[in-house]
């Protein structure tokens, strides 16, 4: 990454997550959102034994759901008043606008993670040891990276299309099969639901940093034509 | 081309939703021109600045912007071109001195730029503290204009730029325009109100269902 790429995705990722302080999107829409999913599974439920051992699964579920709302609105913010098409008039280098869309995203996910792995931990009392907290946080910024990425990618490619609201999720949900499944059962394997162990785990978590640097490179290569007309 | 032709079209062709917007448009602007785009709605006009911009692909004819052959390489030329098209390109989140601030960073322009980009556009503190989306249509417009100069273009390409402005947003877009050619800047601007601009313009192009009909 040269100089102007680093200048500009800084530029981008702290612009996007001023935005968001402002606008409190994440704070007052989407964790009240995601709280309400993990709070309606407990309800739905309603035992500790089957919570405990899908509790990986439903912290993900309700972060991909997130992840829809956070990719609309990073987008939206460059659309509304025309700011993506000037920053292609400016001739803006687009893998340093890639790369700093998907800091910021990066880091409103991990925000939104770690109160949803507390509710987990509240809710449905999973516990977690030494090794397995080292385990969940590795898999924690894969899994986050690989959707920050593939989040962008998407975002920038349904941007300016008609009924992106609905084609978002349609086109993301399925790529994003994958991070959810492995995040889940390294998940489930740091928590040690249903007998698993820590080690187990580690596969998945590879499996995950694989996806995230498939998706890393090929936004950096493709993000360019996705946002040219 | 001559030396001092900013943009030279010979029988331009673009395409927009498989409708030629542009059908075969022959222009030439020279340095430092004041130039005004004039026609009825879906004449062309904002494609031929979108072209110029190197936004919309010229599939036939010569299309030269700032020197570069735009039916090579659309990208190059950006960089020296700013457009300033319906939309203001602004983030109604954050201040004007926060968006002028970004555009100066992504360009890679310096503080003294920055400083006088606002400067020029008369944005003071108090102004340059507010939210885009607390001001008025004109103020936007003078936000958006600083952004344009802080990223030095030397061809401004203006797409209906007085509307939605009271008779002060106008006459400062006016003086800004001139300023700005004075400085060097060359101009195309794309309006529809007609004796404003052209008493602006140094000359008038007209266009009519994606041609050049005249030229004075």
């Amino acid at each position: 990454m040269n100089m102007s790429t680093s200048r500009i995705a800084r530029a981008v990722a702290s612009k996007d997550l001023r935005i968001e302080l402002r606008s409190r999107v994440v704070t007052n829409q989407v964790l009240p959102f995601s709280g309400l999913v993990m709070i309606m599974f407990a309800f739905a439920l309603d035992n500790d034994d089957v919570l405990q051992r899908v509790a990986g699964g439903l912290v993900w579920l309700a972060t991909l759901f997130s992840l829809f709302i956070l990719v609309q609105r990073t987008f939206a913010v460059e659309t509304y008043d025309g700011a993506l098409d000037s920053l292609r008039v400016a001739g803006v280098n687009p893998q340093g606008i890639f790369i700093g869309k998907a800091i910021a995203l990066f880091v409103q996910l991990i925000v939104l993670e770690s109160m949803l792995f507390i509710a987990a931990i509240v809710l449905y009392r999973v516990n977690v040891n030494g090794s397995g907290l080292v385990l969940l946080v590795t898999c924690v910024l894969c899994a986050t990276a690989g959707l920050a990425f593939v989040g962008t990618l998407y975002g920038g490619l349904t941007a300016g299309a008609r009924g992106r609201e609905t084609l978002l999720p349609l086109l993301l949900l399925p790529v994003v099969a994958p991070v959810l499944i492995c995040a889940t059962r390294a998940t489930e394997s740091a928590f040690r639901s249903g007998g698993l162990t820590v080690g187990e785990g580690w596969p998945w978590v590879a499996v995950l940093a694989v996806f995230a640097a498939v998706f890393g490179l090929g936004g950096l290569l493709s993000f360019s034509s996705l946002i040219e007309e | 081309m001559g030396n001092d032709s900013v943009i030279n079209f010979v029988d331009a062709v673009a395409v927009y939703n498989g409708y030629p917007a542009l059908a075969g448009v022959t222009l030439r602007v020279e340095r430092n021109e004041i130039v005004l785009l004039q026609g009825p709605n879906g004449a062309g006009k904002s494609t031929l600045l979108r072209a110029c911009a190197g936004l919309m692909p010229v599939i036939r004819g010569t299309a030269n912007v700032l020197g570069y052959d735009l039916t090579v390489d659309r990208e190059s030329v950006r960089e020296r071109v700013g457009l300033l098209g319906h939309q203001n390109g602004l983030f109604g989140e954050l201040t004007i001195a926060e968006n002028v601030s970004f555009w100066s960073t992504v360009v890679g322009a310096s503080t003294e730029e920055r400083i006088s980009a606002m400067e020029r556009m008369a944005i003071d503190g108090k102004l340059a503290g507010r939210r885009v989306s607390e001001l008025s249509a004109g103020q936007k417009r003078r936000c958006a204009l600083a952004c344009l100069v802080v990223r030095r273009a030397e061809l401004w390409l203006l797409d209906e730029p007085h509307a939605g402005l009271d008779a002060k947003g106008r006459d400062e877009i006016d003086r800004i325009v001139k300023e700005a050619a004075a400085s060097g800047a060359t101009i195309v601007v794309a309006s529809h109100e007609i004796e404003r601009a052209q008493q602006l313009a140094t000359r008038t192009i007209s266009l009519v269902a994606g041609q050049v009909r005249d030229s004075q």
